[in-house]
This record gives structure tokens, sequence and C-alpha cells, in this order.
């Protein structure tokens, strides 16, 4: 089985968010890059186990600069065949999307996965984007995912529950929790990453459908109103007349 | 403006469905498009939100990404509505972005208000560390609006129900089985929520956690570790890696407030924080808090809540 796993980069989780250029861009001064969460620990692990499995290759993509080949020699890691970038910025979802879904067109995978969302963008949109281009069906926030011959048996958050679906490959899948378990990456792997293929290729053209144009951090909160843990009849009150919440 | 909601109906018509009509009325004339086996009263209660005609396919069950995607794309075409509205739930996150794609409309993911008045939309970043503001650079619009961020308005309008047929094709996702938690409510619409973490020390406490969100109404959350080791399950974990809320009561009880446990909850409008340690990090993103063990506070609590909806 060929699978393509969608890789974005994001800031670590412990990073502070700041934005320059008049609140227009992130500031990127200290801040580490890792792999997105979810395109790592769920998308790509679960394509690896599959691989073992059932055999196949995993090829994993993302659309980014040079500085972010760290972010892939660490895909590369934890155990993908071989690794594309799309040299170019991924300006928003539609334009990242696109350029996923034009590679895959003409390379022909039967599965084709990406993480939930990036925790910086948290946009959910990929996927499903990559999938309308590619006139394939999506399967959405899936927590389990299983082959069964050319067939994909799922299942997935579903407005607070969990919906068990079936689908024929190809298929468009984006993970999340659940799926699989973190995997660190050996020794071994990472000397073996340092000479796997990573291909570069341009970017094709698409129109712009969305742009940032700035960005805000929420205002600090006020100090913090200590109430006595024997006076909860208090804590009531002041969340129904003072917070008004209750 | 002519301005298209989508409606999932299949587990009935509630308040999010009236968050996302209000929504679109401030920014148009509303039609709303809907699927499934929904009875006529039920939809025209969005009538009394705004909406002045419901599309409804009724043949449409079990509808899979595609089948909505063109259902909805058809209603579009058919009312001329140039921005399309949803409320930002699994079902949104399954095919809004396949709408975008099909329509050449640039999508706005989880928005939280309405649009500044450059026409820039504010969405949640960096897991609810900040915002952003998205600007529309195509003549069409999607706008997937998180819940909790607008309060449903009676307009007392009444909504036309139109029969549709949405040519939707054929379903090419099976749906084999739908497990909704019984009567709980789901944690991403919930207005109030009670969530503990490791300070929990096991399972078997959860009893307590339980009684509080019941007395309130609550839906109940945890930190990561707590799914993690299996304490609590996977949808109920929040933070940067789990889901992101904004209620507008967030109760934290034995969770010491890391910054990514903090990412997915500070949108909330008012949080309680309940620790045994002064030190705890949490307190500095509380407004309110209670140096204390959750063994003791929350039993209290409770009877506290208990007694003060006796007698209001
Ligand atoms: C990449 C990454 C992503 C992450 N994503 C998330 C995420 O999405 N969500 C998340 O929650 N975490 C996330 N984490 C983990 C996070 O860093 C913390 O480890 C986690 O939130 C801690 O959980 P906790 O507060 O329940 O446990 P602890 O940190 O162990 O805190 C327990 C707290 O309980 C208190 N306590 C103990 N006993 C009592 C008692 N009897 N009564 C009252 N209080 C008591 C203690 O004082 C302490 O403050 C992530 C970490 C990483 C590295």
């Amino acid at each position: 089985m060929k699978i393509l796993v969608g890789i974005s980069k994001s800031p670590d989780t412990t990073s502070k968010i700041a934005f320059t250029d008049g609140n227009s861009k992130f500031d990127e001064n200290g801040v580490q890059y890792i792999v997105n969460p979810y395109d790592e620990w769920y998308a790509l692990v679960r394509a690896l186990e599959l691989k073992e499995t059932i055999g196949g290759t995993v090829t994993i993509i993302t659309v980014g600069a040079a500085a972010d080949e760290a972010v892939i020699r660490k895909a590369l890691a934890i155990g993908a065949d071989e690794a594309v970038r799309v040299d170019a910025d991924p300006k928003d979802a539609y334009y990242t999307a696109a350029q996923i879904a034009d590679y895959a067109k003409s390379n022909g995978f039967d599965l084709i996965l990406t993480g939930k969302e990036t925790i910086q963008y948290n946009g959910s949109q990929v996927g499903g984007m990559i999938a309308e281009a590619l006139d394939l069906p999506f399967v959405s926030l899936a927590t389990k995912l299983d082959v069964d011959g050319t067939t994909l048996k799922l299942e997935k958050e579903y407005l607070g529950g969990i919906q068990s679906v079936e689908v024929a490959l190809p298929a468009v899948v984006s993970c999340a929790k659940g799926m699989a378990e973190q995997r660190i990456p050996n020794m071994r792997g990472i000397m073996a990453a340092r000479t796997k293929p990573l291909t570069v290729i341009p970017a094709v053209q698409v129109e712009d459908l969305t742009s940032f144009t700035g960005y805000t951090t929420p205002p600090a909160k006020s100090s913090v109103k200590l109430i006595d843990p024997n006076n909860m009849d208090e804590l009531v009150a002041l969340l129904h007349n003072e917070a008004k919440v209750i | 403006m002519s301005v298209l909601v989508y409606i999932n109906s299949a587990h009935g018509i509630g308040k999010n469905a009236f968050e996302t009509v209000t929504y679109g009325k401030k920014l148009g004339d509303v039609t709303v498009v809907t699927n499934g086996n929904v009875d006529d009263a039920s939809l025209a209660k969005l009538g009394e939100y705004g909406a002045s005609k419901v599309l409804v396919d009724k043949a449409l069950v079990d509808a899979d990404d595609q089948q909505l995607t063109r259902l909805i794309a058809n209603a579009a075409d058919q009312v001329g509505a140039n921005t399309i509205v949803f409320s930002h739930d699994h079902v949104a996150k399954n095919i809004a972005p396949r709408l975008s794609v099909r329509l050449k409309a640039g999508l706005v993911s989880g928005a939280i208000a309405l649009p500044d008045a450059d026409g820039t939309i504010k969405v949640n970043v960096f897991s609810g560390k900040a915002f952003g503001s998205v600007k529309v650079n195509s003549a069409r619009k999607i706008i997937s609006l998180l819940p909790n961020s607008i309060q449903p308005e009676s307009v007392g309008g009444s909504a036309v129900i139109e029969a549709f047929s949405g040519n939707a094709g054929d379903a090419k996702v099976k749906v084999l089985s739908t497990k909704q938690p019984e009567g709980d409510i789901p944690l991403p619409e919930a207005e109030l929520v009670v969530s503990a973490g490791r300070g929990l020390k096991g399972p078997e406490n959860w009893g307590m956690v339980e009684d509080l969100a019941k007395a309130l109404g609550a839906a109940t959350a945890c930190s990561r570790p707590v799914s993690d080791i299996g304490w609590r399950p996977h949808h109920e974990h929040v933070g940067q890696t789990g889901i992101a809320i904004r209620p507008n009561l967030y109760i934290a009880a034995g969770i010491s407030g890391a910054i990514q446990h903090l990412a997915g909850v500070n949108g909330s409008k008012v949080i309680v924080v309940i620790n045994t340690d002064p030190e705890a990090p949490f307190f500095k993103a509380a407004d309110y808090g209670v140096v204390g063990d959750a063994f003791e506070v929350l039993p209290k609590l409770t009877e506290a809540i208990k007694k003060f909806k006796a007698s209001n």
C-alpha cells in the first residue's frame, strides 16, 4: 500500500506566542519547531504501523522552506521511507492542500493521511481540501483506522460521540488522538534519516483565497480572587452575582 | 446579501443551530439548508432566530462528506448565496474544507466574532493563545463559527419550509453505527465545564467530578495525562493537543495549569481553579481560586450549588 502523509511544522508547545511587524507576523525569535503533534503522533505512526503489518511505502510531504528540513528529517527518523518538500511558503490551507493534491495526483497513493489540525492554525482544513481536489472520500477526525483488503474501517469523532464508518480505498483521512502512540526515534533511525531520499519540487500556481492580516493576544487576566475552601456558598454567590455565569 | 446556513439536524436542532442562524442574520437574509429525518416543528423554530427559508432534503440520511458538499453547493447556487455559515463542529470540519475547494470560496475556520469594520474575521489561533484576523479574497466566503461565540437572539420571525432535492449522488463513506454519549452535553458546545487532572489520583474518584457537573448541568473534561492513562475517555482531553473549548465557566480541580493545558481553555469566560498547591501556575490564569483539597472542596461546592439551585 502506498501511503502519503502530510506533515507540517509547528512551534514547540512551550513557545512564547508573540508577533512582530505591527502584529502582522508570528515572531519566530527563539522559537523551536517540531513536527505538528497530530501529524507525527497519529498520522505518521499509524501509517508506519500499516506498512509494518501489510507492507508498502510511507512518503511524507511538506510545503515549506529549506529551513524546515530539520522537521522533515525527524519524520524520516521515525520511519518514513522518503520525503517530498514543495518549495514554497504555505500561505494558507487552500494553497497547501493544492500543492499536496497536485503531487498526489501524479504519483498515485492508496491512502492520504493528515493530522486533524495544526496546533498553530487549528483550521482542520487541509485534509478535506486535498480530498475535494482529488475527488476522493474524506473521513475527518479518525480515532481508529484499519485496513481490510481494499476497505478502510474507521472510527471517528462525531458530535461528542463516536461513529464507525467504512470506505473503499483510495481515501483521505485526518487523524486524531487514539489512532496510535507517539514513537521516539532511535539512533539507527536518526542515522538512516540522513540518507533517505528528500525530493524538492516547485510549487504550482494557485489563487490566494484567504490571508491573515494581523494577530492579537488575549488581554492578561486580572489577579485571582481567592475563596476560603470552607465557604463554597461565597464562591457560588460570586459566580451568580459577579461573574453571572450560573 | 444572501446567506446560506448549514444545519446538521441529525441529533435535533439546538443551541448551535440558533447561534449560527443568529450570526447569519447579522450578515444578511438567511436561508437554512439541512437534511435527514427532522420534523417541521423543529425547523420552524429556526425562523424565530431569523431564518426566512429552510430547504430540507429529508431523503438524504446518513449522508457522507461528498453528498453534503453537493447538497450545500447546490443550495448555495439556488439561492445565490455569497456567504455560507457553519457551526464549527465535527460535521463542519468534514465538509467546509471540501466546499471551499468546490466553490473556490475562502474558508474562515474557527471564527469567534462577526466581521470587523474592515471585513476581516477573528479566529482562534495557536490553540487559543492568540487571535488572528482573516481576510477572504474570493467573492464567496465560508465561515465556520466556534460554538459559544455569539448569543442566540430570538427575532420572532417565521421561516418557509421547502422540500429540496440536493442532487447529492451516492455515499462512498458508509456509516455502520453512531454512539452518542447518553444524555451528556457534548463538551465542545457546553457552556459550563467541570474538569479534573492527575490531582484526583485515580479514575475511581471521578464520582465527585460528575456529581458537581450534574448539579451544574455541566460537561466533564480532563487534562491530557488523565486521558493518556485511560482514566477518562479521549474526547474529554482539553488543551493544545486535545480540544479547545470556550465555555462561560471552566472549573479545574487538581490540574496544575501547564501551558499546553491552558492553551485549550483560556478562551473560557470565567475560570475557577481548585488546587492544594498555592503556587500552581493555573492560579495565574484563574478568576477565582480555592487553595484546598479537591476531595473536600468538590463535594462542598456541589452541595452549595444544589442549595443555590433549590432556592433560585
Ligand atoms: C507536546 C505536548 C502537548 C501537550 N498537550 C497537552 C494538552 O493538550 N492538554 C493537557 O492537559 N496537557 C498537555 N500536555 C501536558 C502538560 O504539559 C502537563 O503535563 C499536563 O497538563 C499536566 O496534567 P495535570 O495538571 O492533570 O497533572 P499534574 O501536572 O501532575 O498536576 C496535578 C495537580 O494537581 C494538584 N493536586 C494534587 N492533589 C490534589 C488534591 N487532592 N486536590 C487539589 N489539587 C491537587 C497538584 O498540586 C498539581 O497542581 C502536553 C505536553 C506536551 C509536551
